[in-house]
């Protein structure tokens, strides 16, 4: 299990939790259980069964965009960071 | 004991003199010596050499390893008759100088000569005094606080991030604020908007956040635009040219203008937003660093982007992001320091965390990236609008930075 932590924007789709644990060995086994699980997410995080083009994820503190996508790999140990973007001033 | 005469002689007789021609071959060279004004600061003042640094003799062995770091370098003094400059040349043998001379002579001959001088621009006593505490840090100092008079600053939005911000960088002593908002003060923002206050409710933004401004620091020119910003008025709002644009608007659509034309125009960005606890900040260096659609390529849909509106936030909060808005904005402006370029910062208040992530330019972005598809402003208010299925969180229902 990976540590997802939950944007305050997102946490009202996960019963306010600021950190989730989730399973899968790269980013969209891990994002498919979380969906499975919140399915409110899945519109926040995914488009087209690709990336939404408003949030980023990174591994380890890298940009997944900037890796391998959606296929970039996660370990057990991983923290997972979900940032969508965030307009208020 | 030895007269001022002896005293002199004797550090004549130690020390390199040259004569007013002589050095100026030696500044006209390839390898000039560093030229430093021993003089007091009303002489400097009454005009100087062209290309010297001002280090009053009494502050010479303090200031001068900052000035002129290079023991290996030569250093060229002089004062107003070459007998100050022979003292604080042998000053710098003791430091290590290899090579200290001094103008013989000094400012008086070197006039005499007729060779070039120049008036300095100086602060002036009134601000001598209010930007005191500036010009005793090594990396700003008088020629920082003058650049800071000679920087424009442009504010997306006067609310919660732009109140600090604006405060902050008007009392710094920036010369020209542009701020843009098109909002008038309600109540529900005094809790975190503290440019503005109970007695300018109904006021817009912009005038409330001028008055504030032109009371903390009558220097500053606040050049009001009170309007939303769209693909309509952004060139000319852009126009008189901007150093640095503070971002702290509430909503995506400016956000997304903002960026665009931040690439478009070379301008940096220091972006912030905030959420309820949390915060980010980051600077988008046009060329240097990634912009804001390498990050997110395109913004949500209307009823996936809560506002400020609906979400809450901290009051206080906005006074952390938007103060290290104005630190990013004030460095890039005196070109100081590591600004957060390829780096968010992530401040989580009810952890009391602050986090960094790395952020990289994208190669596909579709305005800086390598083909650009985006090439023209997009006005995402009228995009998001249409055809969508929830229009109760509309981001056109806000204007900048409420």
């Amino acid at each position: 299990m990976s540590r997802v932590r939950i944007p305050p924007t997102l946490r009202s789709e996960t019963e306010g939790a600021r950190e989730v644990e989730a399973s899968g060995a790269t980013v969209r086994e891990l994002l498919d259980d979380l969906v499975g699980r919140f399915p409110s997410l899945r519109g926040q995080l995914l488009e087209d069964e690709e990336l939404a083009p408003f949030v980023n994820v990174y591994v380890e503190g890298e940009d997944v965009r900037t890796k391998d996508g959606l296929e970039t790999r996660v370990d057990e140990s991983s923290t997972v960071i979900l940032l969508p973007a965030m307009a208020g001033g | 004991m030895p007269t001022y005469r002896e005293l002199l002689q004797a550090a004549k007789a130690e020390i390199e003199e040259v004569s007013p021609m002589r050095a100026r071959e030696l500044l006209e060279s390839d390898d000039p010596p560093a030229l430093i004004d021993v003089r007091e600061r009303d002489e400097w003042e009454q005009g100087h050499i062209e290309g010297a640094v001002h280090v009053p003799r009494g502050y010479l062995e303090s200031r001068i390893e900052q000035t002129a770091p290079d023991r290996s370098r030569p250093v060229l003094l002089y004062c107003a008759a070459g007998n100050r400059s022979a003292f604080a040349a042998r000053t710098l043998a003791e430091l290590g100088y290899e090579r200290a001379i001094s103008l013989a002579g000094g400012y008086t001959d070197w006039q005499r000569s007729g060779l070039p001088t120049e008036l300095p621009r100086t602060l002036g006593p009134a601000r001598l005094t209010r930007y005191s505490r500036h010009l005793l840090i090594p990396e700003g100092g008088e020629s920082g606080q003058l650049r800071l008079l000679d920087s424009r600053i442009l504010l997306i939005g006067a609310g919660g991030l732009g109140s600090p911000a604006s405060l902050y960088l008007a009392a710094a002593g920036v010369g020209r604020l542009g701020i843009v908002d098109a909002d008038v003060v309600d109540e529900t923002n005094l809790q975190r908007q503290i440019a503005h206050s109970t007695d300018s409710l109904g006021e817009p933004k912009t005038d409330s956040a001028r008055r504030r401004i032109e009371a903390l620091n009558p220097d500053v020119e606040v050049v009001p635009f009170r309007e939303r910003l769209t693909s309509e008025n952004i060139e000319r709002i852009l126009e008189p040219g901007w150093d640095v644009i503070v971002d702290g608007a509430d909503n995506f659509p400016t956000r997304y203008l903002v960026n665009d034309a931040s690439v478009w125009h070379d301008i940096p960005v220091v972006h912030g937003s905030i959420f309820r606890f949390e915060g980010q900040v980051t600077v988008f260096k046009p060329g240097s660093g990634p912009c804001y659609r390498c990050l997110f390529p395109q913004p949500p849909p209307p009823e996936l982007a809560p506002s400020c509106a609906e979400g809450g936030v901290l009051g206080v909060l906005p006074g952390v992001i938007g103060s290290i808005q104005a630190t990013e904005a004030l460095k890039l402006a005196l070109d100081i320091g590591d600004p957060l370029v390829g780096r968010l910062l992530l401040y989580d208040a009810l952890s009391g965390e602050f986090n960094e992530m790395k952020l990289r330019r994208n190669p596909a972005c579709p305005v800086c990236g390598e083909s650009p598809t985006i090439t023209d402003y997009v006005d995402y208010v009228e995009f998001c609008a249409g055809p969508l299925p929830s229009p109760a969180a509309s981001p056109e229902e806000n204007g900048s930075g409420r």
